[in-house]
């Protein structure tokens, strides 16, 4: 079926436009303004060069764009001169903005935060154009590398993320020069079961952490007798430490909304829900903003692009409970109800919102149809690992050197990602934390397990929605299993005792451990009651919510035993187990953390070896910070833990 | 806000049920948080009993009862905050304005809030101030603009 005339137009006079832009004669300027950008200063950065622009009366172009996965390097700013190629600068602040700009502008290529030149799509995946790229000669004549080049991106396979950084997600034309809604085009051409069998061909699973295959849920709701069927993008992203559904609303809307689309056209449903955290403005307001661009290119409402397909979307703002990322206590809320889940079967497939047959998919999973049916089922299977097929976005973040958000292909080893696109850690590596609060912390001997559902669950994590912390050895254990378990205790919905008072019995003894009150016998306790909590909880938030405890007491043992037997936390971190002290030979009386104390425990005349009045200490680590960061003497302020002197 | 807020927060509020959440949170983002006022309108509108209305309200972090501070200050405590020190943000900002979290100062110039995760992983620890994401925190970075702050006012 040909699209109508007006969405043929329009892309052809999008891609005219984004051509023009990369042929720009006129200076364009690119600000990277996702969530992180703005937290690292973006915002002060796109003022400054607006102001610049203006009081130098250069006639520019400035593009905010999402982000394009390294947060580490945020803020980041790229400069297109005309005939030259898109050069991306990295940490910018509004001083550098400026002598970045002047320099550029009077001809020269500053190298100072330079990351190269954008060209070819960054980090591979699909090769389209980006604006910018092949219309300049980039490094011969540059002395520049390609951005795509960099340790962070070089190893990623970007298909969810192909526009991430990319383009302005404002600019519907933007999605639709780089082959937007192309593939909803190819879909409402071809029966709804066709589209169903390409995304089984494809192996494409649930990205929300089950890993179910979206196919056969489909399948499900499809074959369900209704009048009436419902599709919910599932946004509520509340894993604490996992970011991939922001950066890719934030990034590419469009992505996600043309995968709605087209699952909504597969399983038969004539309207859909985006439930998304309200945690998240600035992803609420460009799917808004999406949405509203869609309405008018006939992208939504009746008889979509002419034919018998009609379809509308809904954004619905969750209103703050992690436990709403369950499927049925999702529906309930959007019902009006208090978010609690319900026993299953019926699964929503069947009996859903309304009671009437419902898809939940994750905002990754959605993201990635238009890429499967662009690129062909078998070209998207190729990759990955015989049971998970195709890419994951992961959030790598914690105490790794490159922290962002990352794609690769199933099967990739951990140690691949951490390393070399992390760049290793910098104080001995002790584990990675994945599926959040559903998750276990995994050590050293499962570095070189490769990345897929099967794998991580065998090794007592699960893959969960993509977050990845690093953990190195000033990160306790101990600590980290008691902060998910209080994370899960404080969200569990109450609706099962096991889970209501089970965490908060988890809590306690991990509490206890921590404050060095705990006795060997309370291992046991731990093991027992996580069992217990596991297998009497209704829903996925209970069932999971042992698991950090229970795979940290797996292979972290000796780190439990230690803060019970010897009253030590090796990290340094379980606040009723550590001491600050000053380490006399180091101290050089600089009387910096005498000014800082709040409490006046430490004391001392100026150029002689301070004292530090454990009782007057209250640990709040400004002493340590500023002898650390801006002291003369470096680290004369230590943080210990059990006998001895310390380090 | 306007004379009578209620005339939009109600509008196009048709007793269905799905209604409520969005109801709750049109209300306080019009009044700041839920008065006993807010509960009774919106059971009547939506045809609920109030007591259905703030079992609702109350299951929701998002839903407050008292009336707001001037600002709203956000320290998050996400897996990746908390390995970085999240936790001596939250308490650099209660000793220093005086507040627990989840409460306001006795100025009613802040509130204190402690979030589960704002998604700013790779700035972490990261603090929020009304609309302003501050990444890449210290607990001396932080006094810094609390001080500054303080001495502006």
């Amino acid at each position: 079926m040909p699209a109508p005339p007006t969405l043929e137009r329009r892309r052809s006079l999008a891609e005219r436009r984004w051509r023009a832009l990369a042929a720009s004669p006129r200076p364009v300027v690119y600000v990277g303004m996702g969530s992180c950008g703005l937290a690292a200063g973006a915002g002060e950065v796109h003022e400054r060069v607006q102001a610049y622009l203006r009081e130098r009366e250069v006639d520019a172009l400035v593009v905010s764009v999402g982000c394009i996965g390294p947060c580490y390097l945020e803020p980041l700013l790229d400069v297109q001169l005309p005939g030259r190629p898109r050069l991306s600068y990295s940490n910018m602040t509004a001083e550098l903005a400026d002598a970045t700009l002047d320099a550029l502008l009077a001809g020269e290529v500053p190298k100072r935060h330079l990351l190269g030149y954008l060209g070819n799509g960054a980090g591979g995946g699909d090769g389209g154009a980006t604006a910018g790229g092949e219309a300049a000669a980039p490094s011969a004549t540059l002395d520049a590398p390609r951005f795509a080049d960099h340790p962070m991106l070089a190893p990623q396979v970007r298909i969810v993320l192909r526009n991430c950084g990319i383009i302005d997600p404002e600019m519907i034309d933007h999605y639709l020069a780089r082959g937007g809604y192309r593939a909803l085009e190819h879909c409402l051409a071809t029966p709804p079961e066709d589209v169903i069998e390409t995304v089984k061909l494809a192996g494409l699973r649930g990205r929300g952490g089950a890993g179910y295959p979206t196919w056969q849920k489909w399948r499900f709701c499809r074959d369900t007798e209704a009048d009436q069927r419902y599709l919910i993008c599932n946004a509520d992203e509340g894993d604490p430490g996992a970011f991939m559904n922001r950066s890719l609303i934030e990034g590419d809307p469009h992505a996600v909304l043309e995968g709605m689309l087209i699952a909504g056209y597969a399983i038969g449903a004539s309207h859909g829900y985006v439930y998304i955290r309200a945690e998240y403005p600035l992803a609420i307001k460009r799917l808004r903003t999406a949405i509203a661009a869609m309405r008018k290119l006939g992208l939504l409402g009746e008889r979509i692009l002419g034919s018998d397909f009609s379809f509308d979307i809904t954004v619905k703002e969750g209103a703050g409970a992690f436990v709403c990322g369950e499927e049925t206590a999702l529906i309930a809320s959007l019902e009006g109800r208090r978010g609690m889940p319900r026993t299953r079967p019926p699964f929503p497939a069947v009996s859903g919102l309304w009671g009437e047959p419902t898809i939940i998919d994750n905002v990754e999973t959605l993201a990635t149809l238009a890429a499967i049916v662009n690129d062909g089922a078998e070209q998207y299977a190729s990759r990955g690992t015989e049971t998970s097929r195709g890419t994951k976005t992961f959030s790598l973040v914690g105490k790794v050197r490159r922290t962002g958000l990352i794609e690769v292909p199933f099967g990739t080893t951990l140690r691949r990602v951490i390393d070399d696109i992390g760049g290793g850690v910098a104080k001995d590596f002790k584990a990675v934390q994945t599926g959040g609060p559903s998750g276990g912390c995994l050590g050293e001997e499962f570095l070189d397990t490769p990345i897929d559902y099967e794998n991580l669950a065998a090794a007592g994590s699960i893959m969960g929605s993509g977050g990845l912390i690093v953990l190195d050895r000033d990160t306790c254990i101990v600590d980290t299993a008691r902060y998910f378990l209080s994370f899960t205790q404080d969200e569990s919905c109450g609706k099962c005792v096991p889970c209501r008072v089970g965490t908060g019995q988890l809590v306690g003894i991990l509490e206890a451990i921590c404050a060095g009150k705990a006795e060997l016998a309370d291992l046991d306790r731990l093991e027992r009651l996580a069992g217990v909590v596991k297998r009497s909880s209704l829903c996925g938030l209970g069932q999971t919510a042992p698991n950090p405890v229970l795979s940290a007491l797996k292979y972290f043992r000796d780190e439990f035993v230690e803060h019970i037997v010897d009253h030590r936390c090796r990290a340094a971190v379980c606040r009723d187990l550590v001491e600050y002290r000053i380490v006399p030979g180091k101290c050089t009386g600089c009387q910096r953390c005498v000014q800082v104390c709040p409490t006046g425990a430490i004391t001392g005349p100026r150029a002689e070896a301070h004292n530090l009045d454990p009782e007057k200490c209250i640990k709040c680590r400004s002493c340590y910070e500023i002898c650390r960061f801006d002291a003369i003497a470096g680290d004369a302020i230590v943080i210990h833990s059990g006998a001895g002197n310390g380090d | 806000m306007a004379a009578d807020p209620w005339a939009g927060i109600l509008r196009g509020l048709h007793g269905d049920r799905s209604d409520l959440v969005p109801a709750l949170q049109r209300a306080q983002a019009a009044l700041g948080y839920l008065p006993p006022e807010a509960v009774r309108r919106i059971a009547r509108r939506l045809k609920l009993t109030e007591s259905e209305v703030f079992g609702v309200a109350t299951f929701y972090a998002q839903f407050r009862f008292t009336p707001p501070g001037r600002h709203r200050l956000r320290v998050c405590l996400g897996t990746a905050c908390h390995v970085n020190g999240g936790v001596q943000m939250l308490e650099t900002v209660e000793r220093r304005l005086d507040v627990t979290a989840g409460g306001t100062t006795a100025d009613g110039e802040y509130d204190l809030e402690r979030v589960a995760c704002l998604g700013c992983c790779a700035q972490a620890p990261v603090f929020t101030l009304d609309e302003a994401i501050y990444g890449q925190m210290s607990v001396l970075k932080l006094q810094g603009i609390l001080d500054a702050r303080a001495a502006d006012a």
